[in-house]
């Protein structure tokens, strides 16, 4: 277990540096979602009630939509050198691999959206710190819906001539629930309403997402990996 | 027991069968080099040996085990056409990266002790983007020899060496072999593997054609193999 988790850990750390450095997806990822809060806003310049109706939403298409440009690169920065042979020729697991790069994507994908909140924030005109534990609970989970899926079908799609375009249409649809569930408690977590009542049975099907996709992805990925 | 075995091997692409049937065993002690015009199978027969890809029909062991168990991949070298090298980090970083996944404990001792042996020390922080084809390839050498492998499966290793990168990489191939270790090895450079083969397999668009210990009139004439088999 131990060694699992240092190989997971030693692969993470390699992708974050290397992101780190190059910040290509990072840079890309960041403009792409400010762009889209920004642009709503100009766009349909909400009040406050639209806002109330509007934020959970919006905020998870920015995120859905920036994320797919770090879960695109996730894979592919291994096909430069064919570093991807030299991962599944060394003696790690599938899984181990797997949630490496899953806790890599994890952690540029909340960066991205620890930037784009504050952002919303100012551009909406919103105090969305109201709530803010349950509200991180929430993107924490979301994020890592989003990560799973994300990260297994950038496996998946890395010998694709059209990955750019696949991933997204082959991730979307999966993670329906995780978004549903993510948007409904978002809106009223960021206009401060607390997380109780109708909000527990999404908090819960959010975390049932996570576990049910996070054990299926570990058991497929070595099947993705080695053809 | 052969420390490679490679028993009916079949591997299609889509109705393209790049392997037919394809059989050798590659004993501990010896090195195998695998010849063959391009596209007589040669990467797809590592590559499968290696674990990286499932062979359609057929069987391979790697030191009796099966070339996906963990426990076998931990003893095997892969040194493929890429360098499998991240441009973006260091040499020391790659090696200690590599050193950490095959579970080496002492991994910057290891990865120091390969850049020197591959004269590569001077520039162990550099990134390898900024690294000659050659400081490339010499570091690909040592990633793959990093974790003292039982066996070794080159493709094309001395594509883009120098001579003084050949002479290494001939020396730790030699090194290995003596160590009762196995080198399975693809080339075009007939007269560099000869010189090293105790052994030599033929593929001839995807069948093996010739399975054998290296003659002496292998060494004098490298093309003579080919020609024997219409390859010429």
């Amino acid at each position: 277990m131990m060694r699992f988790l240092r190989q997971s850990l030693a692969v993470a750390a390699k992708d974050l540096r290397a992101e780190l450095r190059t910040k290509e997806a990072l840079n890309s990822s960041v403009a792409f979602a400010l762009v889209i809060l920004l642009l709503f806003s100009f766009a349909f310049e909400p009040t406050e009630d639209q806002t109330r109706q509007i934020a959970g939403g919006l905020l998870w298409l920015a995120f859905a939509f920036a994320g797919a440009l770090i879960l695109n690169r996730s894979f592919a920065r291994e096909l430069a050198n064919d570093c991807l042979d030299a991962l599944v020729a060394a003696p790690l697991s599938g899984a181990a691999l797997f949630l490496g790069k899953a806790l890599a994507n994890f952690v540029l994908l909340l960066a991205v959206e620890l930037i784009a909140l504050p952002v919303f924030g100012v551009f909406y005109g919103v105090n969305w710190t109201r709530q803010l534990g349950p509200l991180m609970l929430v993107v924490v989970l979301g994020t890592w819906g989003m990560t799973v899926v994300g990260t297994l079908f950038s496996a998946l799609t890395v010998n694709l001539r059209m990955r750019e375009l696949m991933l997204p249409m082959l991730v979307y649809p999966v993670m329906v629930p995780a978004l549903l569930a993510a948007i409904q408690l978002t809106s009223p977590l960021v206009m401060g309403q607390p997380l109780d009542g109708e909000l527990m049975v999404w908090l819960r099907l959010l975390a049932a997402f996570d576990i049910i996709f996070t054990a299926l992805t570990l058991a497929l990925v070595e099947t993705v990996l080695v053809r | 027991m052969n420390a490679v075995e490679a028993a009916g091997v079949w591997k299609f692409y889509g109705d393209f069968p790049a392997l037919r049937e394809v059989s050798f065993g590659a004993a501990a002690g010896g090195c195998l080099a695998l010849l063959g015009r391009n596209g007589a199978g040669k990467t797809t027969l590592l590559r499968i040996l290696a674990g990286l890809a499932r062979a359609g029909r057929g069987q391979v062991r790697l030191l009796g085990g099966d070339p996906r168990d963990r426990e076998t991949r931990a003893r095997v070298g892969v040194l493929g056409h890429g360098i499998s090298l991240y441009d973006e980090l260091s040499a020391r970083e790659n090696l200690e990266l590599f050193a950490r996944l095959y579970g080496l404990n002492d991994a910057p001792r290891r990865a120091a002790a390969w850049l020197e042996r591959t004269g590569l020390e001077r520039v162990a922080d550099a990134r390898v983007r900024e690294f000659s084809r050659g400081m490339r390839q010499r570091l690909a050498v040592a990633r793959a020899f990093l974790h003292e492998p039982r066996v070794l499966l080159l493709d094309e290793p001395f594509t883009s060496l120098d001579d003084r990168a050949v002479e290494l990489l001939q020396g730790l191939l030699a090194e290995a072999v003596a160590a009762g270790g196995a080198v399975v090895l693809s080339t075009h450079q007939l007269r560099e593997a000869l010189e090293l083969a105790t052994h030599v397999v033929l593929l001839v668009r995807g069948r093996l054609a010739h399975t054998g210990e290296r003659t002496a009139a292998m060494l004098e004439d490298p093309g003579w193999l080919y020609r024997q088999y219409g390859e010429g």
